[in-house]
């Protein structure tokens, strides 16, 4: 096999991609200590005692700076690069103008400030809790939690509190076999026994098994909807009722609500508590793994447990006035201050923006675009209907392997291996964001993929910065700062 | 107006698409029962992006023009315009967790430099790649406490003068485990140790103090307070920041086990509170650290790579085993203190970090010249801020320097609470001026 293969017209239909590749040796970029250090002598007022003699650290110039990061963000790929089906990750387009938003030097204020020098702030984040609320169908929305695991981990320290409030002693959260891992590592944090949930033939909740798991022990039901397979459940209300008739809540992961919006709304569903993932739905920038932010919305019954401190309209005569104030049963915080602001400034902005109408079609945009991508797989996509992803089976392969390989065709690859309810899973969420040509593209990369043999699927990627990384090894040996190289 | 500005499809493209799947319309693909079919009316207008922006300056526009001169905990320093233009690169930050490190190498590389920088400040060899802010690494670090078996008990022992969502956050992540959170008291603004050897006992998990403290206040006795948590199977937690580490003693010399802080006070500037969670630690409890990690390795060509690793920690393999829930962090905001550190060198950092102690303490000298003002309240030395006791009403004081155009902490009815960083700086004169008026 040769290096300039595929792309090139090695593959028809299939895109060409090579990304840049700096190297040095035995190495690529070299690291910034590699480039120039220093130590310097730490002289201050203070007590030698407390004050440390000398500090190393990487010492260059700004071009030399500009140079090294330059060149570190061509051997990385997002959006823009390409395709990017990461699925239950919503990697749509973030749009530029929110960055402006977000820097606005009226934005950059400190969380501490009395409230009514910050109406500003309070007015931006009142606008989104509203948004939200409506988005959602829940009455009241706080924006503190940082991501969507923040997220969870609040909305179960709610269902702590609502069920202690009340003399009711339950221990167990319910979660789904196909759930996300942060679902049970949440409720795992927040001090309750994880029952996980068999799913059942159809890759929805099982009735019989949730009949059978339910009891008084359960405190909350947690779930995707769509779920991981991409698949609505359909008996969500008769999900809700057991739930509730069991005495326990029911909870909602927003990891994949941009297939539902403007459609349904998890509160409509019977849902009690749920987190929107503002980084996938609202389209905030990943920012290679964060920031993101997960509010938690709520029915009106559990508003008093929500964090504090929250934001309210002030009545009053001329221009509309927020406070802040602290819910009377609050859980207290889950962030030292207000949340990842800057991330829900875009989120706003990008809400405004869209209105009810293009929310709507940035939904059904990713409906389309994930069931037309999976019409044109040939690897056997089971279940179905599909909403905004897909998980499709690599069958014999290994699909890390045919991730590693769909690498040298200029797309990012799938989620892999996850959920294990399908063998080798590929789990594809192309979002609203790419047209028919890039969709093609990628179901090329695919089925090129899926027609190779082992040997060359299991020796990619060629075409990327690096080649295939020995992680075993990388892990049995951890040399996690470059004071670790020397050794 | 209708469709989504961000959703490339022609009204020919989405009938063929359709046509491809076999459905007549959009509404086919949906698989949503009537009952809880949503008629999509939010009630939110769409508005053009000039309106959007328009809008968000107006409505931003309504937070008062103050100079800040507030702390705590969230800190504002220069940032220079290359951070903005470096992490502002789309293939950073429009991308995601580096699953697929082959082609992820640039934002591991730079991840692994912002590791490698903590572990020079700290002089601990573990750091992950970031956590929420502070607060949640501060709960974080009591977790990892219940699962390491150099420490047992149930205690978590605090300073009493703390940032209170710090606390907070700390007291939610330890219920779960079933710990409990008590303050320990503080003499003349630091750490109390004869008091905090008194109360502790076998049953402290985690004795947990900062340097600099929520006041400001270089603690001295660091190396009582890790002798006091050593000498009853506790671990002890550093809250520090990278801005103070680069002139402090390091924390693995004071016998830190871990070290926590905010880690934004480079590279994002005032964000609302938006944070970095630092998060170091020994090698010893490398398999219970939180979060992400990434490690060098080697690829196929034999040339030095970079991963994410130590994976199995982690809640998407380990589930509700895991060592955290974290999955989404902060990593943009790492990129952003790295190239900010790597911009201010080794000099540059020290040089700011020396300017905090000294300018600080300038500035606390001429507010005590002040009728009716006494600065510092603490006998201590002064990172950034100090606390200052005023004869009239605190709260009064701050609310007319606000009408002056500066905002300052009021930490109860007596005490105000002043943060002096470089972007404030130039307005010392005034504020004094200011404080002469209204105290």
């Amino acid at each position: 096999m040769s290096d300039d293969e595929p792309g090139n017209g090695g593959t028809p239909g299939a895109n060409g991609y090579d990304q840049a590749r700096y190297t040095d040796g035995d190495r690529y970029e070299p690291l910034l200590s590699e480039k120039r250090s220093r130590e310097v002598d730490v002289e201050t007022p203070l007590p030698d005692a407390v004050t440390r003699d000398s500090l190393e650290l990487p010492a260059l110039s700004e071009p030399e700076l500009s140079r090294h990061y330059t060149r570190l963000s061509q051997m990385n790929y997002g959006v823009e690069s390409g395709p990017f089906p990461l699925g239950s990750c919503t990697m749509k387009y973030n749009p530029s103008f929110t960055e402006d938003i977000a820097g606005l030097p009226d934005a950059a204020i400190h969380p501490d400030r009395d409230p009514e020098t910050m109406q500003g702030t309070l007015a931006v984040l009142a606008q989104l809790s509203d948004y939200l609320a409506k988005i959602g169908g829940m009455d009241g929305v706080t924006l503190q939690p940082p991501a969507g695991a923040a997220g969870e981990y609040t909305g179960t320290m709610i269902t702590r509190a609502y069920h202690e409030e009340n003399g009711d002693d339950r221990s167990e959260v319910l979660v789904p076999d196909s759930a996300h891992g942060t679902n049970f590592a949440s409720a795992a944090l927040a001090g309750f026994d994880v029952v996980e949930l068999p799913s059942g033939d159809d890759g929805r909740v099982d009735i019989d098994a949730l009949e059978s798991a339910l009891g008084d022990d359960t405190a909350l039901l947690m779930l995707t909807n769509p779920n991981t397979l991409g698949l609505f459940e359909r008996d969500i209300v008769d999900i809700a009722r057991m739930v509730h008739e069991a005495g326990g809540l029911l909870y909602y992961d927003g990891a994949n609500l941009n297939a539902l919006l403007g459609r349904a709304r998890p509160g409509d569903m019977g849902f009690d508590i749920m987190h929107y993932n503002v980084h996938k739905t609202f389209a905030t920038p990943h920012g290679g793994g964060g920031p993101g932010a997960g509010p938690v919305g709520v029915v009106e019954k559990l508003e008093p447990f929500l964090p504090a401190p929250r934001v309210r309209p002030v009545d009053g005569e001329g221009e509309p006035a927020h406070e802040l104030f602290e819910p009377e049963q609050t859980i207290g915080k889950v962030h030292g201050f207000l949340g990842n602001w800057q991330v829900l400034v875009k989120a706003g902005a990008y809400i405004a923006r869209l209105g009810d109408e293009g929310l709507a079609d940035a939904g059904a945009k990713a409906v389309l675009n994930a069931n037309y991508l999976a019409e044109q797989l040939d690897y056997e996509v089971p279940f179905g209907p599909f909403h905004h992803e897909f998980v499709a089976s690599a069958g014999e392969q290994d699909a890390a392997d045919v991730a590693k390989r769909m690498l040298d065709y200029g797309v990012h690859p799938p989620t892999t291996k996850w959920p294990e309810t399908v063998e080798e899973a590929l789990m594809t969420e192309p979002t609203e964001g790419e047209n028919r040509r890039t969709l093609d593209q990628l179901a090329a990369a695919f089925n090129a993929v899926a027609d190779e043999d082992e040997t060359t699927v299991a020796s990619a990627p060629r075409r990327t910065a690096a080649r295939r990384i020995d992680q075993v090894d990388a892990a049995r040996n951890p040399r996690l700062s470059w004071h670790a190289l020397d050794e | 107006m209708g469709d989504s500005p961000y959703a490339p499809h022609t009204p020919t493209e989405t009938r063929e698409m359709l046509d491809a799947i076999g459905v007549d319309s959009q509404e086919d693909l949906f698989d949503i029962p009537d009952q809880v079919r949503f008629d999509g009316q939010f009630d939110i207008d769409a508005r053009s992006e000039r309106e959007v922006r328009a809008e968000f300056e107006a409505t931003l526009g309504r937070n008062t023009d103050l100079v800040e001169l507030l702390g705590r905990g969230h800190y504002d320093h220069y940032v220079p315009s290359i951070v903005d233009h470096l992490a502002d690169r789309q293939e950073f930050l429009t991308s995601y967790t580096q699953y697929q490190p082959e082609i992820a190498q640039g934002f591991l590389q730079a991840l692994f430099e912002y590791q490698s920088m903590l572990v020079e400040l700290t002089g601990l060899p573990v750091a992950n790649c970031s956590l929420y802010d502070a607060a949640t690494a501060l709960g974080e670090a009591a977790t990892l406490a219940t699962r390491v078996r150099d420490a047992s008990g149930s205690r978590v022992l605090v300073p009493a003068q703390m940032q209170a969502g710090k606390r907070r956050v700390l007291e939610n992540y330890a219920s779960g485990t079933d710990l409990t959170v008590e303050p320990y008291p503080m003499d003349d603004g630091a750490v109390d140790t004869t008091a905090l050897a008194e109360i502790a006992d076998e049953e402290v998990l985690l004795v947990y103090a900062e340097s600099p403290t929520v006041r400001g206040v270089i603690e001295e006795s660091l190396p009582a307070v890790a002798g006091v948590a050593a000498g009853n199977d506790a671990l002890f937690c550093l809250g520090s920041d990278p801005v103070a580490l680069a002139v402090l003693e390091e924390p693995a010399a004071l016998g830190a086990d871990i070290v926590i802080g905010d880690a934004a006070s480079l590279g994002l500037g005032a964000a609302g509170g938006m944070g970095l969670g630092l998060f170091a630690t020994r090698e010893s409890f490398l398999r219970q650290v939180p979060g992400r990690l990434v490690g060098a390795g080697e690829d196929e060509s034999g040339r030095r790579a970079y991963t994410l690793t130590l994976q199995t920690r982690e809640q998407h393999i380990r589930r509700e085993r895991a060592t955290s829930n974290i999955c989404t962090n902060q990593a943009w905001v790492a990129l952003r203190a790295a190239i900010h550190a790597a911009t201010l060198g080794p000099e540059g950092l020290v040089e700011l970090a020396t300017d905090c102690v000294t300018h600080t303490g300038g500035v606390a000298e001429r507010v005590d010249t002040v009728p009716g003002v006494e600065a510092p309240v603490h006998d201590r030395h002064h990172f950034r801020e100090f606390a200052a006791r005023t004869d009239e009403s605190a709260r009064t004081v701050a609310a007319d320097l606000a009408d002056h155009g500066f905002a300052v902490h009021a930490l109860d009815d007596d005490h105000l609470q002043v943060c002096v960083t470089e972007t404030s700086a130039d307005a010392v004169d005034e504020f004094v001026d200011a404080l002469e008026v209204v105290a």
